[in-house]
């Protein structure tokens, strides 16, 4: 089969609409892709929007998931706080670091599963489910901190967030390392095809036999491990853990990736790469508008109408009209749908 | 009665819908003083013909005329202020507001710009007293029973529109003591001159309440009768669509396997959907199950396969006790269910025909061992060459194939199981005459190879064709067995429309 040929053909609009904007920043900003080497790292405007984006790329891949099944999870920004929190509080205590990092990975979990158990067995609305956590989330993120924002020394830690590894920055590194993971176990396993089956007919899916309930609670928790990864980077990255800011309306911006990405909020068919292309659009359009000196009061307006055209040209309605003008309103592929008795 | 002046009309009324005619060319006559019910099985053309007459759909062609005046009611709205008002079975008021504000929403009576108050209740009070009704009506609608908003909601339609009252099922969720409370307000409303369509699947309540009956089938009219020229015996014949003089002397299967069952259901039950019944299924035996709409044909189906759990009574399987709380403990145990939905319980749209075709053998099998894309591809391409699916190739969203192909991928998805017990609800409705003879034939050829099937249909002589035995359904019950050469569908009709057998049980 032409599996190659349809995949690229799958996420040609996203890397299309990421060269765009990388064309207008660097009209903009002249020295925009310029790369160099210090200290044994990698700098540069490029390599700012890999690592800027790492938080919001982590997060997208989650949320990916979750709204291939018809849900979404609001509460990550928040359980990125938790997160942050239970890995700042670990490293005060004194635990080694895997032992830090494990903890934090199970309040990430924790949080998926509460959700989950929500969603699935509950059968709460998706969005009214994850509000709660979402609400809650920097509530129980401010006891972890008594209130203050802990920073720590733990070397290692510091690491995640702003070391290197051959030049490449760690954050950059985990996104794209749990990106690969994640893309290569739901589409090795037969959890992609089932994770997509429950978003488009949850009923039928059921009935075929699928065990719904707990893919559902599956999703939730890869949400949670994901928001865990980006809370740990967050925090490492300031050394200290905020709950009151720490990935504040981040679970927008994954919204976002994955809508930009092509994934329907009706669930069904979902890219996790594609997500990850429009976690760094939603980047370079944060990094270009800082540098190309606009005052800082339009840079939500400018990104709020990049957003817009982006929609606008991904809409079926858009869509519609542009196989229109391509081709002989005969061959119209919405001619051979309608049925004459 | 018939005498008198036609009140609402319809001359040959006719609605399409891309792909099929849902009404073709109905004629349909309300006078002044009757309850005429209307009656047919699902997709027959009722709330088709129900829709253009109260507007909420335009009619492609003929007439309707309310007085004698030809009418064309843009929306439900319009029609209620010409004179037709509807009360469905889900009432459409406002749980949250007092019964007196349910009653007169937007047309309260006001005083200084300012409703009053203390005239909307006594309004109210005077309004309900005309139906028996003597409530508190400053309490919200909610407080009261379903019957009491029925009667609530059929006053306002009345005040509102005064001609014709349309009750689209009214009695579906209602005790046999509110049946008649609601029936006592019908007659009175008939003594009143308002003409009344009366649309149940209930037949005891049709012949109790109701003057004259329509029935339609496949969007035709099959005629119309005065209740008292009809028995039930006729009744479920037309209903069934078939002609009383057309004697057919095909019998059932009487080359029923021998052996001991395969499969045994002992009290199997789920209160409030099925009453708890016994059957035994032998290997290469296909049972099959009649009864009307709503008669507990589909609820035994999805308490076999653990859709709504049983909680009476426990199935064996060759002497062996087996679980059926779910869908997945039905699959363990060698089910396959194809329900009578296909769009809403049956196909997954956007996903291709092989990932459907795979899908319950994959959820089977579980998520970490993922059937190999090859063989999938190959699974795929065998059920389409075997069932004939009419596709280009098998990455095409099976959404996008036709009726008859859709409930062929269904098959091939339980097929690809290798399942020792298939249950087929209605697995002919909706499809063309040729995929309708496939199926058939699949069905015999899957029963002599020896597995075992339960086929629910509408379609009886299909029923007569292929079944060893035939179990009857009536009122969420099993009422009777019949084999071999007792199968006909004249004794399934019988069956069927016994009031008798109703008394003993």
């Amino acid at each position: 089969m032409n599996g190659a040929a349809r995949f690229a053909r799958r996420i040609a609009p996203q890397l299309a609409i990421l060269a765009a904007i990388l064309v207008l920043i660097s009209i903009v900003f002249p020295g925009f892709f310029e790369v160099r080497i210090a200290n044994g790292r990698l700098y540069g405007s490029p390599i700012d929007i890999l690592n800027r984006g790492a938080p919001v790329a982590l997060l997208a891949i989650g949320m990916t998931l979750v709204i291939a099944t018809r849900g979404i999870d609001l509460s990550v920004g928040a359980v990125m706080a938790i997160c942050g929190a239970t890995a700042a509080w670990g490293s005060t205590e004194g635990y080694a670091l895997p032992a830090t990092l494990a903890l934090s990975i199970a309040a990430g979990l924790a949080c998926g599963l509460w959700n989950g158990f929500l969603v699935a067995v509950l059968r709460i609305q998706p969005i009214v489910a994850t509000l709660i956590l979402m609400v809650a989330g920097r509530g129980i993120a401010q006891l972890i901190t008594e209130g203050a924002i802990l920073t720590f020394n733990q070397e290692g830690l510091i690491f995640i967030g702003s070391g290197s590894i051959l030049t490449v920055p760690t954050p950059v590194i985990i996104w794209m390392i749990a990106g690969l993971l994640f893309t290569l176990v739901v589409r090795w396993t037969a959890l992609g095809m089932l994770i997509e089956a429950i978003g488009v007919n949850l009923r039928a899916s059921t009935l075929a036999g699928v065990n719904s309930r707990v893919l559902l609670i599956a999703v939730y928790m890869a949400s949670g491990l994901c928001a865990s990864f980006a809370g740990i980077i967050a925090a490492a990255d300031i050394r200290g853990a905020d709950a009151n800011n720490a990935g504040l309306w981040l679970e927008l911006d994954a919204i976002l990736a994955v809508v930009i990405g092509g994934t329907s909020l009706l669930g069904g068919r979902f890219s996790i790469l594609a997500s990850l292309i429009g976690a760094l659009i939603i980047q370079a359009m944060n990094t270009g508008i800082l540098l190309s000196g606009f005052p800082p009061e339009f840079n939500l307006i400018i990104k709020a109408l990049i957003v817009l055209t982006i929609l606008v040209l991904q809409s079926p309605a858009t869509r519609t009209a542009a196989i229109f003008f391509r081709r002989q309103p005969g061959t119209d592929p919405a001619d051979t749908r309608t049925v004459t008795p | 009665m018939a005498e008198n002046p036609p009140l609402l009309r319809a001359e040959a009324v006719s609605k399409g819908f891309p792909g099929t005619i849902a009404l073709d060319a109905v004629d349909f006559t309300l006078v002044a003083g009757e309850v005429h019910a209307l009656l047919g099985e699902n997709g027959a053309g009722k709330s088709t013909l129900i829709k253009c007459l109260t507007g909420a759909y335009r009619r492609d062609s003929g007439d309707v005329l309310l007085e004698g005046q030809l009418i064309h009611p843009r929306d439900p709205l319009d029609a209620q202020g010409l004179g037709i008002g509807t009360v469905y079975q889900e009432v459409n008021l406002l749980p949250n507001l007092t019964v007196a504000e349910n009653l007169f929403l937007g047309h309260q009576p006001r005083r200084f710009g300012f409703v009053s108050q203390g005239r909307l209740k006594s309004q109210a009070r005077e309004t309900l007293s005309h139906y028996g009704l003597n409530i508190d009506v400053s309490r919200n609608l909610d407080t009261y029973s379903v019957a009491v908003q029925q009667i609530v909601a059929i006053a306002r339609a009345v005040r509102l529109s005064g001609k014709v009252l349309i009750l689209d099922e009214p009695t579906a969720s209602l005790d046999a003591h509110e049946v008649q409370m609601l029936f006592e307000v019908i007659r009175t409303l008939k003594r009143r001159g308002l003409g009344i369509v009366f649309i149940s699947h209930f037949l005891d309540q049709v012949f109790d309440v109701s003057d004259r009956i329509t029935v339609l089938r496949n969007g035709r009219l099959v005629g119309t009768e005065r209740v008292g020229d009809l028995d039930r015996m006729k009744l479920v014949n037309m209903m069934l669509g078939r002609e009383l003089e057309q004697e057919t002397r095909v019998t059932g299967r009487t080359d029923a396997p021998s052996g001991g069952p395969h499969l045994t259901f002992e009290r199997f039950g789920r209160s409030g959907r099925m009453a708890p019944f016994d059957l035994a299924v032998r290997r290469g035996e296909v049972i099959g199950m009649a009864g009307l709409l709503g008669s507990g044909r589909t609820e035994t189906a999805e308490a076999i396969f653990g859709v709504t759990p049983h909680d009476s009574g426990d199935a064996r399987k060759d002497g062996e006790r087996i679980d059926l709380k779910s869908p997945r403990d039905a699959v363990a145990a060698g089910f396959g269910f194809s329900p009578e939905d296909r769009k809403t319980d049956g196909i997954i749209g956007d996903l291709s025909i092989r990932e459907n075709i795979v899908l319950a053998l994959q959820a089977r099998a579980g998520w970490s061992r993922p059937i190999p894309p090859r063989r999938q591809v190959e699974l795929a391409d065998q059920f389409i060459r075997r069932l004939d699916i009419r596709t280009s190739d098998a990455e095409k969203p099976v959404g996008l194939l036709s009726g008859g192909n859709q409930q062929k991928v269904m098959l091939a998805r339980w097929l690809a199981t290798n399942p020792t017990f298939l249950v087929l609800d209605e697995p002919t409705r909706g499809i063309d005459v040729g995929a309708h003879a496939e199926i058939i034939r699949l069905i015999e050829e899957l029963c002599a190879q020896g597995m075992s099937l339960l086929v629910i249909s509408s379609e009886l002589d299909e029923l007569v064709a292929y079944s060893h035995r035939v179990i009857v359904v009536r009122d969420r019950r099993h009422v009777a067995e019949l084999a071999g050469a007792e199968i006909t569908t004249d004794s399934i009709v019988k069956a069927i429309a016994s009031h008798e057998a109703e008394q003993q049980a």
